[in-house]
């Protein structure tokens, strides 16, 4: 057996279903110690692989949400000013030189740390998910490449920190803009798309292990059948799971008994005003026959 | 060589593994001279990589190559192809067959046909010179045939699809705007400032200690647009494209309007937030009464100030005028109009698709008599020109 499949097992068993070229990415991930980037529609399951990587290697994970705006302070560190305050207020009164003090209020007992520090200072090696990076300014990419090509922080009363143990990192990009060549090229990278109707059944079976193999692929047939139509929010795996669990919740077997009970179940699958207006009674019938 | 590759193949003869490794180094220059991003930092890589999935799984090495080499979608789209190119001894002969092969630079496609030890030599010399390939290959037709568009006069857009992609992107301008515009913004006033004059008044009660901390931030102050669109006849070319920057503008920006006018003004921003686009359709078409008709810019303009000059126009105010300038009503009339208008907003605007065309001059004696009025007399009859517009804007 080859260490390929040897991990995709080990990722099967941490509930995490991948083919095998996505397992074969992820060890190279952590053989070369170099940072993956995934790119896919939202839904496919990229935020997933980052939590389920951190249970097959046991490690904890620690996420960074990128948003517009994001900055040094919530993103690398932050001084703990009012600790700081405070101990200067009670070094008043012993006479160590200004130096000694400075030094003191500055040293690691005031630094607060944020997602990308924590990451690097770890006694084991976490996984950091650096999650919809496309979010965050471009001009805040630079620290990233410091984190991810060095595996270092600078900062500047403190010099530079130097990573103890080098995280798996795994970013994130749906695409709202165009990350910088640079960060790419520090990056491997996977395009994840949507599953093929296989893997969506084994996802759906090892997630919900009660559900009957009719009910599952007449379900995955379904949804897969919705993800070719022109939609404004293709519904995802996420959506594809909270739509059998809601059947399984209501004791429906199979689809084409109760067609009216059906359409109410569809809030779990489509996310606008438009795509339930396009998605009408005989839309729907029409799917449930070719998925029957 | 490293010792763990060197254990795996013991048993293979010592020249057919270098001459693997060799080739292996051959397809990074390969894929280079294709215009993927390969660098220093891959050729370690991939040995490391070569470690584990081993060399003679043609499927693991193709896995393990990918992930290393591609960056974007682009690249993994194409990497099958290339891959098969490279590998598969049948094309071998024939790697100049897809157009992202062709860019290939006749160097690198000897190297890719070579294979063996020597090539490892001819790769690490091939590193100086061949830096400017590796940033031209690749998807060069896509960006010149982008560029292209985006300098093509709207008003030759005669193909069907072309137009209906045209107001595709034009819709897309305008929504990316605001996005740009509040980066442009906050790069400006970067990093946030301590209020000291608050600081010290906060740290009063802690008996001079500045424990609560004041910052001074300040306030983002976006224009707020206010669209006017001309669909006389004489527009017709345009309107249509104007409507959708109009559109994408108003879901962009909360607080924008549009207004279209010709002989009429009509206020069509709740018809242009309508997302259904159907439903947006008929209310337009309702309203549209009259269009492709004559102009009376002066007119129109009048109307705006009576009923909505006072309610949306403030000192925050951009107007943008988008006409032609041929008008049917009296001059006078508009320049009077304008002045009035430019007493509450901050800024007025006109775009003039007609600016673009070689020899044009702005005499229309509407036009003559609005120029003294704007702050902005720009052309907006293709891409590039819209995108100059937001640059434009925020300077004002």
């Amino acid at each position: 057996m080859t260490e390929i499949s040897q991990f995709q097992i080990r990722l099967a068993e941490a509930g995490y279903v991948a083919e095998n070229d996505l397992a074969a990415t992820l060890l190279l991930l952590s053989k070369l110690e170099r940072p993956l980037l995934l790119e896919g529609d939202a839904g496919v399951g990229k935020t997933e692989i980052a939590k389920t990587l951190a249970k097959v290697f046991e490690c904890p994970l620690i996420r960074l949400q990128c948003y517009e705006g994001l900055d040094v302070n919530s993103a690398v560190y932050e001084w703990n000013y009012q600790h700081q305050l405070l101990a200067i207020k009670m070094q008043e009164a012993d006479g160590k030189s200004a130096v000694s003090k400075e030094q003191h209020i500055f040293s690691e007992q005031y630094l607060l740390k944020r997602p990308l520090l924590q990451a690097i200072t770890m006694d084991k090696s976490p996984v950091l998910l650096i999650d919809e990076v496309d979010r965050a300014d471009e001009e805040f990419e630079a620290h990233f490449l410091e984190v991810l090509s060095d595996f270092q922080i600078s900062i500047p009363e403190l010099g530079t920190i130097k990573a103890e143990t080098k995280p798996y990192v795994i970013l994130t990009s749906n695409g709202t803009r165009e990350l910088s060549d640079a960060l790419r090229r520090r990056c491997l990278y996977h395009y994840v798309d949507y599953p093929s109707f296989d893997k969506e059944l084994r996802i759906v079976t090892s997630r919900l292990p009660e559900i009957n193999q009719k009910l599952a692929g007449q379900v995955v047939e379904y949804v897969q059948a919705l993800r070719k139509m022109d939609m404004r929010k293709t519904p995802g795996i996420a959506e594809t799971l909270d739509w059998a669990a809601a059947l399984l919740k209501l004791n429906i077997s199979s689809l084409d008994k109760d067609p009216e009970l059906i359409m109410n179940t569809l809030v779990c699958l489509l996310k606008t005003k438009e795509d339930h207006d396009a998605i009408t009674k005989d839309v729907s019938d029409r799917l449930i026959a070719k998925a029957g | 060589m490293s010792a763990g590759l060197q254990q795996e193949y013991a048993e293979l003869p010592d020249t057919l593994s270098v001459s693997l490794l060799g080739r292996l180094i051959g397809f990074l220059r390969f894929m280079r001279g294709n215009g993927y991003q390969v660098g220093i930092q891959e050729d370690h890589d991939v040995i490391r990589m070569a470690e584990f999935t081993g060399l003679l799984d043609r499927r693991r090495v193709r896995w393990g190559l990918r992930a290393l080499l591609c960056s974007n979608c682009d690249d993994w789209q194409h990497f099958d192809e290339l891959f098969d190119a490279y590998w598969k001894p049948l094309n071998r002969t024939q790697e100049q067959r897809s157009s992202h092969s062709e860019k290939m630079d006749s160097k690198n496609g000897l190297a890719g046909q070579q294979g063996g030890g020597d090539q490892v030599a001819e790769a690490d010399h091939a590193e100086e010179g061949d830096d400017s390939d590796a940033g031209d290959g690749g998807s060069k037709g896509g960006a010149s045939a982008q560029e292209a568009k985006a300098r093509t006069d709207f008003r030759m857009l005669v193909d069907e699809s072309q137009m209906r992609e045209m107001e595709h992107l034009v819709e897309k301008l305008a929504k990316q705007m605001r996005r740009r515009m509040t980066r442009r913004q906050r790069v400006q006033q970067y990093g946030r400032r301590i209020d000291l004059r608050r600081t010290v008044r906060k740290s009063l009660r802690y008996g001079g200690t500045p424990l609560d901390l004041a910052f001074r931030q300040r306030k983002q102050q976006l224009p707020r647009l206010i669209l006017l669109l001309d669909v006389s006849r004489s527009m017709s070319l345009y309107s249509f494209l104007f409507l959708r920057f109009a559109r994408g503008i108003v879901e962009a920006f909360k607080d924008a309007d549009a207004f279209v006018y010709h002989t009429r003004l009509v206020h069509v921003t709740d018809a242009l937030r309508e997302r259904d686009m159907s439903k947006a359709k008929e209310k337009l078409a309702l309203m549209s009464l009259g269009w492709l008709g004559g102009t009376r810019i002066g007119d129109c303009l009048k109307r705006f100030n009576q009923d909505y000059g006072r309610r949306i126009v403030n000192s925050r105010s951009v107007v943008m005028i988008v006409s032609d300038g041929y008008d049917t009503g009296d001059p006078d009339k508009l320049a009077d109009q304008l002045r009035q208008l430019k007493q509450r907003a901050r800024k007025i605007v006109w775009l003039n698709p007609l600016l673009g065309r070689e020899g044009y001059e702005p005499i229309a004696g509407g036009m003559q008599a609005a120029l003294p009025f704007l702050d902005l007399f720009a052309s907006a009859h293709n891409l590039e020109s819209l995108l100059k517009l937001e640059t434009d804007l925020m300077k004002l």
